[in-house]
């Protein structure tokens, strides 16, 4: 008997791949994902300081570095997570003290993080280069 | 809340034993970062791209150095505290979770006191 429902394949709980992500379960995947990127840039953010007081050649180095096609789409990485963090954070912080936490506003909230934190991103880094001004 | 004893009530800390703390300390850093990042990026923009000089001038400014001190310090303490909720989300042996628990927190102290000792240098 018990050897025979242990060969009988069980149910499985459907997976994360199942389910059509709702605006909600990405934003808080995206929340944690971008946190720990942004962890990661303290790193950056530590050579950078570092560089500037060892001196020209450390610092030359650091921006040579930023100015390499690979260092730019990861400044622009980091860029996108400090926007997405930042207006996804105050959005958690309108939660914490009662506002926006009904389905729909925080499905509609979720969209705007996003296009918000894009948008910002892209303002902030064509500005970085003075394309905008 | 019924198999509490009164004592247990009154401190409010709950099964963690550290009550509410981690989740305050988290909120906390949060608002402070709330500034203290748009202070920052709008000083990104401005020495993006520049030389060391000009940058060296900026944290040469008290205002700028202080305030480069406490993005990086609230930084830090607010990416321990998130870090440590992944590391209790996804890591369950007892073993490997102590051991991220103090590189998490040995990583940021290092990051914090280098960081911090170059933008002394650079402001003094």
């Amino acid at each position: 008997m018990a050897q025979q429902s242990a060969q009988r394949p069980r149910p499985l709980s459907p997976h994360l791949q199942i389910y059509r992500w709702p605006v909600t379960m990405a934003t808080s995947i995206a929340h944690r994902a971008t946190g720990i990127a942004l962890s990661a840039g303290t790193i950056l953010l530590a050579w950078w300081l570092i560089a500037a007081a060892t001196g020209p050649d450390a610092y030359h180095v650091f921006a040579a570095s930023a100015a390499h096609p690979v260092g730019q789409i990861v400044l622009f990485g980091i860029l996108w997570s400090l926007a997405f963090h930042f207006f996804n954070g105050i959005r958690h912080l309108a939660w914490d003290v009662g506002f926006g936490f009904d389905v729909s506003t925080a499905n509609r909230s979720g969209v705007a993080v996003v296009l918000l934190s894009l948008l910002a991103a892209i303002v902030v880094f064509l500005l970085a280069h003075g394309v905008l001004h | 809340m019924g198999t509490q004893t009164p004592l247990a009530r009154v401190e409010g800390l709950g099964a963690a034993h550290s009550g509410t703390e981690h989740f305050w300390r988290q909120r906390v850093s949060a608002v402070a970062l709330i500034p203290l990042s748009i202070w920052f990026v709008c000083a990104a923009v401005a020495l993006a791209g520049a030389d060391r000089e000009a940058v060296v001038a900026f944290l040469h400014q008290p205002v700028n150095a202080i305030a480069m001190a406490l993005f990086v310090i609230a930084s830090l303490h607010h990416s321990v505290l998130g870090l440590q909720v992944v590391i209790e989300d996804y890591v369950h042996t007892e073993g490997w979770k102590l051991a991220l628990f103090l590189c998490n927190q040995l990583f940021a102290w290092i990051l914090g006191a280098v960081s911090l000792f170059a933008l002394v240098k650079i402001a003094l």
